[in-house]
């Protein structure tokens, strides 16, 4: 159920905009209201999520760590699995956001023939790695459309990713492997019977969204009865990037469809577990130094409990102690 | 008492989940999976809320009337105060990287027991009452209503996850499940709903000062049968001193150790390692208990039975404090006391008066693990060794969830098992180090009613055991813990039999050459060592 409504949800948007953009021409509210409004929900809702995530202390120093720790001289501590200094971190960090470290740990734990066998199991995490740099490509490769003059790295980025050469016009391999990437992931959540299990429409909605980004840009581009006139497209963002909005005439619907599944993105964002991209800075399991024994970590709500004091222990046990040859503060 | 069937039918598990939706919070109470509940009395000592008696059998749990109002305010509360349980609620993408990594998981196969579903627990009910999407969407969105099945149901799977991390290890944004267990026990400790074995503990250990419950003349007591048995089985009279003023060391060591067999061989390590080399130290019966069954209650809890530690470490003037071999109790000596009680600054930065060695590492917390003293300790050549005493076993070593995970603590001990004993095999790679599995009863989950979930969760841990019992041998099952020693060896007499399982600490007594010993041609416990009759 939760995969038809989340698919059915992206087609009912895309037909939405067909409707709206082509037949009823309302090209001034897809192409110039509405992205604007999505990029204000974007960029207010995920400050005030992460001002949110902020707001909340980090009462201990919790990381979890994955490598030997700093004791005594001759034993080799781990310098980022287990970082005790701020530049291990960064690097923990690094290897975090910029590589999925952890999750190129996983692997698969199978029982056959009464033995348990964990095997190496990094499909998800290419699958993972190489959704989110083709995706960050495909955006910057979009940055022609909002510059002019385009900048030197947007062309270079272009050429390495049209290197192959192959179509007319070139294919990107990164639209290749996004979609690839993309029909992974979904393929996986519904193949596998414990993914299954587990999903939500939230999970399967982003995806699909993505893939209508992904595909509606590859028929444009690629498919001559989609394809849209590309200079009045840049006039567009143009106008969009400068504030001085206009909409020109006779860009095809399917940009415009493009155009609001990525405006729903953006506003969805903030909403929704795509926060992971604010949320993997701030946790505490791996932004925090294994250090806590050699420098004190502070909790700003650290207050006083009640406890069971030893003047209150001996009153309760002095007579046993003075018999069991204990030392006592108090003669009874 | 046994409800766990045989080893070959809970083989058999299957990891496809059941029809019934996720969302359905109502469950089947399985015999052998679940605890009874805290008792009025523990709870009156501790002074927490809603002490009764109460069955879970029962549809009636008597909670508060006001309950949902308690637990909504109780998780408001507990977002305010900690952000890693804000961001791990807000940022899951349930990719299941963590499914098969849960002891319980595998073993079980409930999908409840997967990280990504345990946390969802929670996170639905978060959603509902605390996000704009899930109070719109409900369901849609993954909310779900707070009812009395879901508090049953939280009571259900909060008590079969360990806190060990290990899921922690492979979620690409560090999503920990114990941050998500601890909050939601304090949660349901707020309206009275607890299995004893935790709360008793606590609750003696706020009373006696250990979990035990042992007053302080039979906590002596039962040291100096310790003393006893070293006299019979090495030749060498000890004297160890209890609530010392002006010891150097102040000795703490979880109380398992002093009562229960084979923690009590561990013990009697301790006071032999500190006699072989002259410490000056004392023993507490006040702080008489290294682990904290307090961290599986609430932070509060955990905060006052930390609070004698370094309480006592003050009254009797020492100048550091050595910690025994323990798991969760070095969790909370490594990540919480410091934060929790400190600063200790009536301490001095812990300096091995044999060595030297400045421990730097504790110059804020000013307290040790008894193996980083003891590697320290081989490494500088101080003790005198015979490690063919200890040729009869063949060891493998445990790395215990909460040295590994939450300490990082792997080097120190293989350096001393292999300085101790000549015949050491790792597990499988997956299975050590900071991918170690749990026994399966870590956080109180050892109580004798949980016996069939603890046969399942430590399933992997025991497989490693077997494998290298089938390939090399292995006899000996070595590990840092106190709740481990308790808990793997009838985890071993169930999945891999013939397998012992010891503290290190044991193991280096055995090999110590202590200055008047007699002739030992047994254990510490008392046993013949092969090949040894005619040796000396």
């Amino acid at each position: 159920m939760a995969v038809w409504y989340s698919l059915l949800l992206v087609l009912g948007m895309s037909l939405f905009v067909y409707l709206g953009a082509g037949l009823l021409g309302l090209q001034a509210i897809f192409g110039i209201a509405i992205p604007y409004a999505a990029i204000l929900v974007f960029l207010i809702g995920f400050t005030m999520r992460v001002l949110g995530w902020a707001r909340s202390p980090v009462p201990f120093r919790i990381p979890t760590t994955a490598g030997q720790q700093k004791s005594l001289d001759w034993i080799k501590p781990s310098k980022i699995d287990s970082p005790y200094t701020t530049w291990g971190v960064v690097g923990r960090m690094a290897m975090e956001v910029l590589l999925f470290r952890s999750l190129f740990r996983n692997t698969k734990a199978e029982i056959t023939e009464g033995k348990l066998a964990y095997g190496s199991n990094k499909w998800l995490w290419l699958a993972g790695i190489l959704f989110h740099y083709t995706f960050l490509t495909i955006v910057i490769r979009h940055l022609r459309f909002f510059t002019e003059p385009v900048p030197y790295f947007v062309q270079a980025l272009e050429n390495i990713d049209g290197m192959l050469q192959i179509g007319s016009p070139v294919i990107y391999q990164t639209d290749v492997i996004l979609v690839a990437a993309l029909l992974f992931l979904l393929i996986r959540r519904l193949v596998s019977p414990q993914l299954r299990y587990i999903s939500l429409p939230a999970d399967y909605f982003p995806l699909f969204l993505i893939l209508g980004i992904a595909l509606s840009g590859i028929m444009m581009r690629y498919f001559a009865i989609f394809k849209v006139d590309l200079m009045s497209v840049k006039v567009l963002a143009m106008g969009l990037a400068t504030f001085n909005p206009i909409v020109p005439e006779g860009i095809g619907v399917m940009f415009y469809i493009h155009l609001f599944l990525f405006s729903m993105l953006l506003a969805y964002f903030p909403f929704s577990k795509l926060m992971h991209l604010g949320g993997v800075f701030l946790s505490p399991t791996r932004n925090l130094p294994n250090d806590s024994r050699m420098v004190r970590h502070v909790n700003p709500w650290n207050a006083p409990v009640k406890v069971h004091t030893y003047e209150h222990y001996e009153d309760d046990f002095r007579e046993k102690m003075i018999e069991a040859d204990l030392p006592v503060e108090k003669q009874a | 008492m046994s409800q766990a069937p045989k080893p070959e039918e809970l083989l058999r598990v299957s990891h496809i989940p059941p029809k019934k939706d996720w969302m359905d919070p109502r469950v089947d109470l399985i015999p052998g999976t679940w605890g009874y509940p805290g008792k009025a009395s523990s709870l009156e000592t501790l002074g927490l809320p809603n002490p009764r008696e109460w069955n879970p059998t029962d549809e009636d749990w008597k909670l508060p009337p006001n309950w949902k109002e308690i637990i909504h305010e109780g998780l408001k509360e507990r977002l305010e105060k900690y952000r890693s349980l804000k961001v791990f609620l807000d940022i899951c993408v349930r990719c299941g990287a963590c499914a098969d990594k849960c002891h319980f998981f595998i073993g079980s196969g409930d999908p409840k027991n997967m990280p990504v579903l345990r946390a969802e627990l929670l996170r639905s009910i978060y959603r509902k009452d605390f996000t704009t999407v899930g109070r719109m969407l409900g369901t849609f969105a993954g909310g779900r209503e707070l009812t009395e099945d879901v508090i049953k149901e939280w009571f259900y799977y909060f008590h079969q996850c360990t806190e060990c991390r290990r899921c922690s290890l492979y979620c690409p944004y560090g999503i920990d499940t114990a941050e998500i267990t601890i909050v939601v026990r304090e949660l349901l400790n707020l309206i009275g709903v607890n299995i004893d074995w935790i709360l008793g503990a606590a609750a003696n250990c706020y009373r006696t000062g250990n979990h035990l419950g042992l007053e302080p003349h039979t906590f002596k007591g039962n040291i100096d049968f310790l003393v006893d048995d070293i006299e019979e089985y090495v030749g060498v009279r000890l004297n160890p001193t209890f609530n010392r003023k002006g010891a150097e060391v102040l000795f703490i060591a979880p109380s398992g150790d002093v009562f229960a067999d084979p923690g009590i061989f561990t013990y009697m390590g301790y006071l032999m390692l500190f006699e072989h080399i002259g410490l000056d130290y004392t023993i507490s019966t006040y702080a008489s208990e290294g682990g904290n069954f307090g961290l599986f209650t609430s932070q509060e809890t955990m905060k006052r039975l930390n609070s004698k530690m370094y309480a006592e470490a003050k009254r009797l003037g020492v100048k550091w404090i050595l910690g025994g071999e323990c798991g969760h109790m070095w969790r909370v000596l490594h990540q919480y006391m410091d934060t929790m009680n400190g600063p200790a600054d009536f301490l001095e930065v812990p300096k091995s008066p044999i060595t030297g060695t400045v421990f730097d590492n504790a110059k804020s917390t000013k307290m040790i693990h008894i193996v980083e003293f003891m590697a320290d300790l081989i490494h500088h050549g101080k003790l005198k060794l015979n490690p063919k005493r200890n040729d009869y076993r063949r060891t493998t070593w445990h790395d215990s969830c909460n040295v590994s995970r939450g300490m990082g603590m792997f080097e120190e001990p293989r350096y001393v098992l292999k300085s101790v004993c000549n015949n050491f095999f790792e597990m499988p790679e997956n299975t050590i180090r900071e991918q170690t599995f749990c026994c399966g009863g870590g956080t109180g989950l050892n109580a004798g009613e949980f016996e069939y979930l603890r046969m399942m969760g430590g399933m992997p841990r025991a497989f490693a055991v077997k494998h290298v019992q089938e390939k090399h041998g292995v006899n000996l099952l070595v590990n840092v813990c106190a709740l481990d020693r308790a808990i793997l060896p009838p985890l071993m007499d169930y999945w891999a039999p013939e397998v012992s399982v010891s503290g290190l600490t044991e193991l280096v007594a055995n090999a110590l050459v202590m200055e008047g010993e007699h002739d030992r041609p047994t254990d510490l416990r008392g046993e013949d060592i092969p090949g040894l009759e005619g040796d000396e």
